[in-house]
């Protein structure tokens, strides 16, 4: 079984991304929406989250989300794939669950 | 695939209505059918009519009304919630004596009982909010 989760908030601002991936089970996949498309740039304090993660989780960003913050797919840690809100939507189709950490 | 939404959040706290709204019509396009939407804690305040942002704003509460009426959407906001916010149907306003209601076409008041149900129900329940 596997589980989307949705993360919505810098990582910078909440330790949410950090619950999510220390708890996510193998195989499951993150979305990074909101101000959670942060935690996907490569070169900050916090890339290591996910850079050390995707071994066992698969990341996602919503591009709409990035384009709003200014922030270019060039900056993304290699290996983030980018979606749009109708890959958002296959991927909560795609997966078992969704679990949203607020 | 049966979908149901939960909003937990405003339309001017952070992003999460607007999210939730772009996610619905995404949905909705790619032939999913919405179950129910269900606003809960600050996310009652989506279901006023009285919302009047400038008028180069987007208008995020008839946004929903019109997403309702287009696709027949069960918008549903909770009772307990509603009524701390000052969210009212005419129900609502016989039962607590006010001297009028707000509530946004397209939407009702209802008991959190319509949230377990549309978990129930719906193959997936997809969160929005803080």
């Amino acid at each position: 079984m596997s589980i989307l989760h949705t993360v919505n908030k810098s990582p910078f601002d909440r330790n949410s991304l950090e619950s999510c991936v220390r708890l996510a089970a193998k195989g499951g996949a993150v979305l990074m929406i909101e101000d959670g498309v942060y935690g996907a740039m490569k070169g900050t304090s916090k890339s290591e989250v996910v850079s050390n993660a995707m071994n066992d989780l698969t990341f996602y960003v919503l591009g709409p989300d990035l384009k709003a913050r200014g922030v270019d797919e060039s900056k993304l840690i290699d290996g983030i794939k980018v979606v749009d809100y109708n890959g958002f939507v296959n991927l909560t189709v795609e997966n078992d669950k969704v679990q949203s950490w607020l | 695939m049966k979908l149901s939404i939960q909003v937990n959040e405003g339309p001017y706290n952070h992003e999460a209505s607007v999210t939730a709204l772009n996610y619905t019509k995404a949905a909705l396009e790619a032939g999913h059918e919405i179950f129910r939407v269900f606003f809960y804690h600050d996310g009652v305040n989506n279901g006023t009519r009285y919302t009047t942002p400038p008028q180069d704003d987007m208008h995020i509460a008839n946004s929903w009304s019109e997403l309702a009426d287009k696709h027949g959407l069960d918008l549903v906001v909770c009772v307990a919630a509603a009524q701390r916010r000052g969210i009212v149907d005419e129900g609502e306003q016989e039962r607590n004596g006010k001297d009028g209601n707000n509530i946004a076409p397209g939407f009702r008041i209802s008991g959190l009982g319509q949230l377990i149900e549309a978990g129930i129900q719906s193959e997936r329940l997809v969160v929005f909010g803080d």
